[in-house]
């Protein structure tokens, strides 16, 4: 074998991504921090250090503080339906003898069509007047997206509806790399259908899920286009998460050094879920 | 029987399903309707069925300009996270790289990072380098996410690939490049084949860059352009639902004729540790 110099090579074929990278991934996460320290205008020219002073601002601001309570109430009733439903979908699909195919098919499709679409679609849906949603309830009159008390659930139910499957495929994966002899023993040894699935089905899914739980909490809390296109933060703010008030104040109210703080605090926080996670996946990894 | 029974429980089961993609399909509907009847439920079922829609928006619409940017900006961001992820994945799999944990786990770390934060000095880089409102803008924002999933799928495919198979290849005399050339590509294809799937989908969805670096259409991506679809008194829900529907061919493509590369990607990218 042609001695390529081996250390050198191994770094010559790596430093055409990790410079591309650090332009657009780690040095932009550093700068937002230098940012976020910034009163910083853009069209006025104003351009000044000013150290904590977004964060204190935001430490007192109702706003902040409501689309973080938006932001938590999406994710974790968003990820824990999800969670539910998907490992339901996938316990149907898994004993699937014919048309599995088209049936993976139809849930990837809500998966893979961009999220303006799916925003476009439930905006249709819940249209008051002509609504798919409200023939089904019978005629209803009710007003979705302009309902204060409405527009969040209606919010969480189109995000399920995109999510779901990813989590319901990666539950049917491993669904599907259970032996059958584990169940053919189960069977011997008289247990019904309900203990299979609480002794046997349940813990063997247990580490997918909580992959799925991680990789769906991380989109949840960084979720942007959805709510951004379908509700726009309203009615009221009650469907302004932190990235929709991010973006406003970066690019609509044009406070770049205030909107980079909001940034940094959802960065913060998805590191933080993640570090979380990761401890306890290491944690199950050894405990398997 | 009992192959009765499991007929009609897979026959219940694909019922369930086509429910649950009904938006979509009622979306398709919608986009074929007669203006007339839009705002009108019940029937449920028009009348006639019309192209009318998708004449407005092919002929009338900055919809098809923004298929062509977007097209392009998928194939360039896929072929250049392709070029520079092959050599760093076969690097990191193969060859001794400093500081190869620390790398790896940034860059697997690099995945998480939420747009909302790096896009606005993103914005800042774009405006000093004058790249707004270009392809090549959108290109490199891509490629933030565009080269650590490529990497990341494809040191796992490779390493799936035995290093046996290289060491043959070396005492039968070929050299290093030749042997990834001849031996290593032709054997992770599927491999990459899903890697550039799963890239061209995510950058063909991708909306807050395009949406924050574009200006006009001369680069705006799809959602850009389906998000800003114009209406002047009314909200044009037919037009808006052929729009949808052009903006969803490639995810159908994906899903119909592609579902196997789709799911490898998919599953390979959530599974490997």
């Amino acid at each position: 074998m042609k001695p390529l110099a081996a250390r050198g090579a191994g770094l010559v074929l790596v430093a055409p991504a990790l410079a591309v990278l650090a332009a657009v991934t780690a040095f932009p996460a550093l700068w937002v921090i230098w940012l976020s320290f910034q009163r910083r205008i853009p069209i006025f020219g104003i351009e000044q250090f000013e150290g904590l002073r977004n964060y204190a601002f935001l430490a007192t601001d109702p706003r902040f503080w409501s689309a973080a309570r938006v932001t938590l109430i999406f994710t974790v009733i968003s990820v824990g339906l999800e969670l539910v439903l998907g490992l339901l979908v996938a316990l149907a699909l898994a004993g699937q003898r014919r048309g599995l195919r088209v049936g993976i098919a139809l849930l990837l499709l809500a998966w893979a069509l961009p999220a303006v679409v799916t925003a476009k679609l439930f905006e249709w849906l819940y249209n008051p007047a002509a609504g798919l949603v409200n023939y089904l309830l019978g005629g209803a009159q009710l007003n979705w997206l302009g309902d204060p008390t409405l527009a969040l659930p209606g919010l969480i139910l189109a995000d399920v509806w995109r999510t779901m499957p990813f989590v319901a495929l990666l539950c049917l994966a491993r669904l599907r790399g259970i032996p059958a002899e584990l169940y053919e023993a189960a069977r011997v040894d008289g247990a019904g259908p309900v203990a299979t699935l609480l002794r046997i089905t349940l813990p063997l899914c247990r580490q997918i899920l909580l992959i799925a739980v991680l990789f769906r909490t991380l989109d949840a809390l960084r979720a942007f286009d959805l709510m951004f296109i379908l509700t726009g933060g309203g009615p009221a703010g009650t469907t302004e998460t932190l990235t929709v008030y991010a973006y406003r104040s970066l690019f609509q109210t044009l406070h770049l050094g205030l909107g980079s703080a909001i940034g940094v605090v959802v960065f913060a926080l998805v590191m933080l879920v993640a570090w979380g996670y990761l401890r306890a996946l290491g944690r199950e990894g050894i405990a398997a | 029987m009992r192959r009765e029974r499991g007929l009609l429980r897979d026959g219940l089961v694909l019922v369930g399903l086509v429910a649950y993609a009904l938006p979509f399909f009622w979306q398709a509907l919608t986009s074929l309707k007669p203006e007339a009847e839009l705002m009108v439920l019940p029937p449920l079922l028009p009348s006639r069925l019309t192209g009318e829609h998708y004449r407005v928006v092919l002929e009338r619409s900055v919809m098809v300009r923004a298929m062509v940017n977007s097209l392009g900006v998928g194939a360039i961001t896929t072929a250049l996270a392709l070029t520079l992820g092959l050599g760093a994945a076969y690097a990191f799999a193969r060859r001794t790289v400093p500081g190869k944990r620390f790398l790896l786990l940034l860059i697997v770390a690099g995945t998480a990072f939420p747009q909302i934060a790096t896009v606005s000095p993103l914005y800042l880089l774009m405006r000093a380098l004058e790249l707004r409102d270009t392809w090549l803008g959108l290109i490199l924002a891509n490629a933030s996410f565009a080269l650590p999933l490529v990497i990341w799928l494809l040191a796992g495919f490779l390493s799936e690939v035995p290093v046996q198979l290289e060491e043959a290849a070396a005492v039968d005399g070929a050299g290093r490049l030749r042997t990834f050339w001849w031996v290593i590509l032709p054997l992770m294809a599927p491999g990459i084949a899903s890697a550039a799937l799963l890239t061209f989908l995510f950058s063909w969805n991708e909306f807050l860059f395009a949406y924050t670096f574009t200006a006009t259409e001369a680069s705006r991506t799809v959602p850009v352009a389906l998000a800003l679809f114009p209406g002047v008194f009314e909200v044009p829900w037919g037009d808006i639902a052929a729009a949808s529907m052009l903006a969803s061919l490639p995810p159908l493509v994906l899903v119909i004729g592609l579902q196997r590369f789709l799911l490898r990607g998919l599953l390979a990218g959530a599974l490997r540790e």
